[in-house]
């Protein structure tokens, strides 16, 4: 992206501070325009994707860092929309690697990417330049469609599996 | 609350052989442990029926629900009824999106629980 990032959050990869990031998105998303469902859905996203980089792409160490970067983007048609950036300095994998598991398959874990990318319309993971680190996009465009709406009215999600689809 | 379960409170339910635990708060990577220890200390009861009543828990992410298929199979494998009861629609939304819901006994009220 050209534009410097609207906000960028630098936090470390410690589980205690998912609660700050969640509410920071829900709030900024709120004040672009998204619907209550959407912002719950933008925070449940991008908590599954830090949470992904802490477990896999860490670890579970809880002294590297991750930077949550956000633009605004909205659609032509006056739509609220956001792209959020979450990049990490953590072991770099196959951008290619990172599907949702089946889900017939009932076990613990693996639901992160999944969830990611039901929520969000569009997820690209990539490797950052330099040879560490990777870097998740997330954008979100609009608000929640009725359907969608109808079934799942929800807030928050998982990268459980970037590196690995195991929780 | 921001930074997760504040407590997860256990109990015996107003039948015999049935245990409820409530948690409390957001159910997320930095709590599950707790919430797991309790259910798994529950478990290890052997009691008929256990209620996960999550009325007080506002919202849950993959962590949580990994935590509640564990409970589920080892419910299974050892004959314990388990029942969720009484989650707001943010929560019910992720088991949907998971699309878990179906996998759960999944009841709208405590009272319900009882009997599901």
């Amino acid at each position: 992206m050209g534009e410097p990032a609207h906000i960028t959050l630098t936090l470390r990869s410690d589980p205690k501070y998912l609660a700050g990031a969640r509410e920071m998105m829900s709030s900024v998303a709120r004040r672009l325009g998204f619907d209550e469902i959407s912002c719950s859905q933008i925070a449940l996203a991008v908590d599954e994707a830090l949470c992904n980089v802490i477990r896999h792409g860490y670890d579970r160490r809880q002294d590297a860092p991750i930077w949550l970067r956000l633009w605004p983007q909205p659609t032509d048609d006056g739509q609220p929309g956001l792209r959020v950036e979450v990049e990490d300095e953590a072991k770099q994998v196959d951008p290619s690697s990172m599907k949702g598991r089946n889900l017939d398959d009932i076990r613990p874990g693996g639901l992160g990417v999944h969830i990611i990318r039901e929520v969000m319309d569009d997820v690209v993971y990539e490797q950052r330049e330099g040879g560490v680190g990777m870097r998740l996009v997330l954008i979100k465009q609009g608000n929640v469609k009725p359907a969608m709406a109808a079934e799942s009215s929800c807030d928050a999600p998982d990268r459980d599996t970037p590196h690995k689809e195991d929780a | 609350m921001t930074s997760g379960a504040e407590t997860v409170d256990i109990r015996e339910g107003d039948a015999p052989g049935v245990y409820v635990v409530a948690p409390r708060g957001d159910i997320d990577m930095s709590c599950s442990p707790q919430f797991r220890d309790a259910i798994k200390g529950v478990q290890d009861k052997r009691p008929e029926r256990i209620v996960v009543d999550l009325a007080g828990v506002r919202y849950m992410d993959s962590s949580g629900l990994a935590t509640l298929v564990e409970a589920m199979k080892n419910a299974k494998a050892s004959s314990t009824r388990l029942v969720l009861c009484a989650m707001n629609e943010k929560v019910l939304a992720i088991f949907e999106i998971a699309r878990l819901h179906q996998y759960f006994v999944i009841s709208p009220s405590l009272a319900e629980a009882y009997e599901a």
